[in-house]
């Protein structure tokens, strides 16, 4: 009886590892959206003067499969550093200044979705390497979940000058 | 949102982790959420509690992490913890120091839905043990976003846990320091520099500020420093002719709106540590305070003041540089206006305004993919709960 009770525990916790996958992967794909609308409104302001290059890796993101996505990704976060590092202060005009700040949210959102994410794969992979849960098949029918390995450093993008009267 | 935070550590005692927690709870309020904290209050006194804290029971002393820490733990604080979360109707719940065997654990145990939490010790020993018990794993692993307040922390994290964590540091509360009125007789007409921090700590590096100022006294007779904090100043000191030394001021250890003041005070503030200062508190409520800042050019130090942008910089422990530094910032006031804007600026990517942003953040990340329907918050956890557990466990 007891016994029974802890295999019930231990297939509710890996249930719970599955449902915490699946909801940091909806969140990491928003994440995802988000950052390619927040670059393509940037590049469509011509807030930045490598827009071509950002546009370009922009829609390859936008429209890679699943075998692609990553490096796409990847790719996106490059080309996002090279254009707003390089393009210094007197690249982004006032104009782009809220559209800039976006971009600047949504790159450390994709960071923290993806951290989130992959942090929820490790513990479920962890979870079902144990003994008792292969040999009860805990699992049911649920894949394995993948990490998703990208580069996804933020561009460090200069805070806005404020004066000090405003603090 | 309605964002409930759980800190273990008893509310009456100050400490890192309480005011992290009250100073996040402020920032947050102030951005339009509600937010209620839950924390063990003993009986300490003090100054009374904030409206946003709901006592979670008495503290007791358990020796945890190296140190004794008051916590709160046992059938009575776990029966109160699943009260605030069902009655509470949170979003989000917010967990910090989830392994704390106190509040935090209960909690971490007691909730089903979206968790968050933030991770501060950066003690590798103390997490070894714990973090291989099934009971921990298990509260662990239903924690939706992890924080670490440092890289050190995160490593910490990592190496026992697994995963990983964002990196959110701790912020200043930029506002407190922003303006406050010198201390009377400050900065007076002939120059004067500050120090704030332990004394008698050499790594604070007072003894090198002291032999700058021993070098700099003769040419500038009316020159004062000022130094504030707590231990013994006598080794300082011995760097210090004995015929200078009424020029150098003991104000000792200062409360925080002396400490605000104190900052405001003189014309040039002085951070001289040698080294291992992750993150420099003290340099960053300088900053707030727009002080015109001349520090030692460790890493940190040259991280937090942009290279040089925001402060000037000398080489560490070195006394002749110092002296020619702080010489040339006390002859140019144009300079010190120029650094004090530029350490204003500066300190905003640490203000609590920015960092809680940041928390918020990780908040709506870990909502977003709570379900398709309307977001069912924070709930108690359906299965055998730990009041039960506990209870079950005592004869």
């Amino acid at each position: 009886m007891l016994f029974g009770f802890y295999l019930s525990w231990r297939a509710r916790r890996i249930h719970r590892l599955h449902h915490r996958v699946d909801a940091a992967r909806a969140a990491l794909d928003a994440a995802l959206d988000r950052r390619h609308a927040a670059v393509s409104a940037l590049v469509e302001a011509g807030g930045t003067g490598a827009g071509r290059g950002l546009s370009e890796a922009v829609t390859a993101a936008r429209d890679a499969g699943e075998e692609q996505c990553e490096m796409a990704e990847s790719a996106l976060s490059r080309a996002l550093r090279e254009a707003l590092e390089s393009s210094g202060s007197d690249g982004c005009s006032k104009l782009s200044g809220p559209r800039l700040n976006e971009v600047e949210s949504a790159a450390k959102g994709v960071h923290m979705a993806r951290t989130f994410y992959n942090d929820a794969v490790a513990d479920t992979r962890r979870a079902r390497r144990s003994r008792l849960v292969r040999l009860f098949r805990l699992t049911g029918t649920a894949a394995l979940p993948d990490f998703f390995e990208i580069d996804d450093q933020p561009p460090s993008v200069l805070f806005l000058p404020v004066e000090p009267d405003t603090l | 949102m309605r964002v409930g935070l759980v800190c273990p550590y008893a509310w009456d005692v100050p400490g890192g982790v309480q005011q992290h927690v009250g100073d996040l709870a402020e920032a947050l309020t102030d951005m339009g959420h509600e937010v209620s904290v839950l924390a063990p209050v003993g009986d300490a006194g003090g100054s009374p509690l904030p409206d946003y804290l709901v006592p979670a029971g008495r503290p007791v002393p358990v020796p945890y992490n190296g140190s004794v820490a008051r916590l709160s733990f046992g059938p009575r604080a776990a029966s109160r913890v699943r009260r605030w979360i069902s009655e509470g109707g949170f979003d989000v719940l917010h967990i910090h120091e989830p392994s704390a065997p106190s509040v935090s654990l209960l909690a971490c145990w007691a909730a089903d839905g979206p968790l968050v939490a933030t991770f501060h010790t950066s003690n590798p020993r103390s997490r070894a043990m714990a973090m291989g018990s099934p009971a921990l794993r298990s509260a662990m692993e239903k924690i939706n976003g992890r924080i670490a307040v440092s890289e050190s922390a995160r490593r910490t994290l990592v190496e026992h846990l697994g995963g990983d964590a964002v990196l959110i540091p701790n912020g200043v509360a930029v506002r407190r320091f922003a303006r406050a009125e010198p201390l009377p007789g400050w900065p007076g007409g002939g120059g004067s520099i500050g120090f704030l921090g332990r004394l008698d700590e050499p790594r604070k590096g007072l003894g090198v500020l002291l032999e700058a100022f021993a070098l700099m006294a003769p040419e500038r007779p009316d020159l004062r420093v000022m130094v504030a904090g707590p231990g013994d100043p006598a080794a300082a000191m011995a760097a210090v002719p004995e015929h200078l030394r009424e020029r150098v001021v003991l104000l000792g250890r200062l409360d925080d709106a002396d400490k605000a003041r104190a900052y405001h005070s003189a014309d040039v503030f002085c951070a001289p540590n040698l080294g291992g200062e992750s993150f420099g508190i003290v340099l960053t409520e300088a900053m707030a305070s727009g002080a015109a800042i001349v520090a030692s050019d460790i890493p940190a130090f040259s991280a937090v003041l942009d290279g040089g942008g925001a402060g000037e910089l000398f080489a560490t422990g070195d006394p002749a540089h110092l002296a020619e530094r702080a010489g040339a910032l006390l002859d140019d006031p144009g300079r010190r206006a120029e650094l004090s804007r530029a350490a204003r600026r500066a300190v905003r990517a640490y203000d609590w305004d920015t960092v809680a942003a940041d928390v918020a953040h990780v908040y709506r990340t870990v909502l977003t993919g709570d379900g398709d329907g309307p977001p069912l918050g924070v709930r108690p956890d359906g299965g055998p709960n730990a009041t039960a557990l506990l209870r079950g466990e005592a004869p």
